[in-house]
């Protein structure tokens, strides 16, 4: 092999583990919220996943169809649909059932473990039990080639730009606005916030609701790499809970450092050894550390 | 007790003056209805007009996606059966029941079916999984199983007729193609994590280093489920492989091909051979992101002949314009056929008789083209290797002789 080639596949497998880094980044964000943020176990994250992978699924198939003109940009549109319609959904999830089991997190698992098979359930009913391809546009495909050695692939890049940005809006609106104030507070001290005037049911379902949007943006954007099926967001829940309970669960910028530590641990040793061995050698890294730092890598300082 | 054996006699007094009726009894095809007495010795759920038969699959679950197909293959078959006037004068009713896509469940069900409903036969299974949960009750209960997924060989069974293709037949013709078309030389084999794709990647490396004296430059599996395959492209690329020998399957699927697109890895560049990619998996991953790779199967929906035309048009007919069939879906639809045959032959739905009576049963309207069963209760089939099209189907670019089935392959364990 030339240098050139060496180097390219240097520059590749960075950017690999930079893209498997904003995947579990994306993945976890929704959740980081709900069981950081408030404690709930929600087994039923992956499903609010694949609204977002289903809205897409029908917002670009309907473009392509009705509106052939409008079909390269349905796909961002589209996104911005998967927020809102996992939104609505996790906002009556939390009305409907969630918000009577908020002392009860063991009753909590086995609800959201329920509602999700039930969602699962309704997908198979409604788009049948095989899975869809959505259509993605042109300019998400292929790759970008830097040099003749180097392969960038677009879908990638788009899910890390996503990604920041995802990110970035969930650190302003925590620490930058009013909903972030009173979710602080509330994580902080939800008595004496409920004291202070702070509507504290109000405020959980309101971040419940975001955490499931945010999911749903996650689903959407993994149309473009991964696949669209019932089933489909059973795929990220491992992922998704390993990276948020290693990075310390009250902890945003903890998911951070977890999604980065685990994903160049597994893309590197995937790298030098096979696949399955990765995984083994990925989750015995984490075991290990969870190990000596039970609160994960990031201790919240929450006041128990 | 005196009551007992009073009414018992009453009912075999009963059942022969039946059986004596019945004997005049005409079907609607105009040929005589043999007495039921006389089909069913072993106590089988037949009735002068009926005959009940199980369908187990999973309807919901993980392996819904897959299996839905083969469900919807075997009713139509069953339809059809029915309106040529049913197997022996008498229409066939199915019990569906659901095997949830977990193990258990299904050697629940199969129980259910053989011991309270007394089924004929049961169409179902998917992976190999499922029917390993389920083959000792068949073998206890001794029920009669048509299982339609290509799978990894390694069983035989009096029990259970393998309506796909073991493992040699659809790996070694494949192989054997590839380096005679593309000149392969090197092969990097790739595999989910469990049972199928090892013993298939074992299968074929033993052919690749062995018979044709080539070479494996790679060989590794993923979890099932995994879904990033950034770092593996980049190993492919620096191996440089003339052949991926791809074994990936379920949501995997989908992420492999669609990353190996993204990473430059297409067909122009890049020769990439599959065994478990079918039209039902390209729904999912997309025609633009298989478009040119090759599969080797025994059945493509594109397949020109007579009885798959027909095939083809009624199966659109019965479940929608959109309905796309793959490998598995029309080995499904041998099943009840096969049944059919063996029971004709053998006179009797009598499970012992009908396994006896199937080696050596041929059909010849089938959508593939011909089968027989083998001693080994496979089927003699062919090979075919299509190339995939960017709207979903395959073309046919290669078709092999009829191929002897060999769960117990010499040489290749």
């Amino acid at each position: 092999m030339s240098p050139s080639e060496i180097g390219g596949i240097i520059a590749m497998q960075g950017f690999a583990g930079l893209s498997l880094f904003s995947v579990l980044l994306l993945m976890a964000l929704g959740l980081a919220i709900i069981f950081g943020q408030m404690g709930v176990i929600n087994m039923a994250h992956g499903e609010f996943m694949t609204i977002g992978a289903y809205t897409i699924y029908v917002f670009t198939t309907t473009a392509a169809t009705y509106f052939p003109a409008f079909a390269p940009y349905s796909f961002l549109v589209a996104i911005l649909g998967a927020f809102c319609i996992a939104f609505a959904a996790g906002y009556l999830a939390e009305y409907l059932l969630i918000r009577h089991l908020y002392r009860r997190p063991l009753d909590t698992l086995l609800a959201t473990w329920g509602l999700s098979l039930g969602m699962q359930q309704i997908f198979r009913s409604t788009f049948g039990a095989k899975e869809v391809s959505p259509v993605i546009p042109e300019w998400l495909l292929g790759s970008v080639k830097p040099t003749e050695a180097i392969d960038i692939p677009i879908n990638g890049l788009f899910v890390m730009g996503l990604t920041v940005l995802v990110t970035a809006t969930v650190f302003l609106m925590l620490f930058k606005s009013r909903w972030g104030l009173r979710v602080r507070a509330t994580v902080a001290n939800r008595m004496m916030s409920n004291a202070a005037g702070i509507n504290t049911k109000k405020v959980d379902r309101l971040t419940f609701a975001i955490g499931c949007g945010i999911a749903g943006v996650a689903g959407a954007a993994f149309t473009t790499i991964g696949s669209t099926g019932p089933t489909s967001g059973s795929l990220y829940i491992v992922d998704a809970f390993l990276t948020v309970t290693f990075g310390g669960a009250a902890s945003l910028f903890g998911t951070i450092a977890s999604a980065f530590g685990i994903a160049q641990t597994q893309s590197i040793s995937e790298f030098f050894m096979t696949g399955s061995m990765a995984k083994v050698l990925t989750l015995l890294v984490v075991v290990t550390i969870l190990m000596m730092r039970p609160q994960g890598l990031f201790a919240s300082k929450v006041r128990r | 007790m005196h009551d007992h054996n009073r009414r018992q006699f009453l009912k075999t007094a009963a059942g022969a003056t039946a059986a004596l009726a019945l004997s005049a009894h005409l079907s609607p095809a105009g040929a005589a209805v043999p007495p039921t007495a006389q089909v069913n010795t072993t106590g089988l759920a037949v009735t002068d007009a009926e005959v009940t038969v199980g369908d187990l699959h999973s309807k919901t679950g993980t392996m819904a996606i897959s299996e839905t197909g083969s469900i919807q293959a075997e009713t139509l078959a069953i339809e059809q059966i029915n309106a040529m006037g049913g197997v022996l004068g008498r229409k066939i009713k199915i019990i569906y029941e659901d095997g949830a896509s977990d193990w258990p469940t299904f050697a629940e069900k199969s129980k259910k079916l053989l011991v309270n409903d007394k089924v004929a036969a049961v169409f179902g299974c998917w992976t190999s999984a499922s029917r390993k949960a389920v083959l000792p009750v068949f073998e206890k209960e001794n029920g009669l199983l048509y299982y339609p997924t290509f799978y990894e060989g390694l069983e035989q069974s009096k029990n259970v007729i393998y309506t796909g293709q073991e493992a040699t037949q659809q790996i070694l013709a494949g192989l054997d193609w590839v380096v005679k078309e593309k000149k392969a030389k090197t092969f990097y084999l790739i595999g989910s994590d469990y049972i199928w794709p090892r013993t298939s990647n074992k299968i074929a490396r033993k052919h690749i280093e062995n018979v044709l004296k080539l070479q494996v430059v790679g060989e590794e599996y993923y979890p099932l489920g995994h879904t990033s395959f950034n770092s593996l492209i980049n190993k492919i690329k620096i191996k440089k492989p003339d052949v991926i020998y791809a074994i990936v399957v379920g949501g995997s699927n989908v992420a492999f091909y669609k990353q190996l697109k993204a990473a430059g890895v297409t067909s122009d560049k890049q020769t990439l051979l599959t065994i478990s990619v079918t039209e039902d998996e390209i729904l999912g991953i997309g025609g633009e992101n298989v478009a040119g790779f090759y599969a080797a199967m025994k059945y493509f929906q594109s397949l020109d002949n007579d009885n798959n035309k027909k095939f083809v048009e009624a199966f659109k007919a019965r479940w929608g314009k959109t309905a796309v069939i793959g490998d598995v879906t029309q080995a499904a639809y041998l099943g009840p056929w096969l049944w059919k045959a063996a029971v004709e032959k053998a006179g009797s739905f009598d499970v012992n008789k009908v396994a006896a009576a199937s080696p050596g049963i041929e059909l010849k309207t089938a959508p593939e083209g011909y089968v027989k069963v083998h001693e080994n209760h496979h089927l003699w089939s062919k090979l075919r290797i299509g190339q995939a099209q960017k709207d979903g189907q395959y073309k046919v670019i290669h078709e092999s002789g009829l191929l002897e089935p060999d769960p117990f392959p010499k040489g290749y364990q």
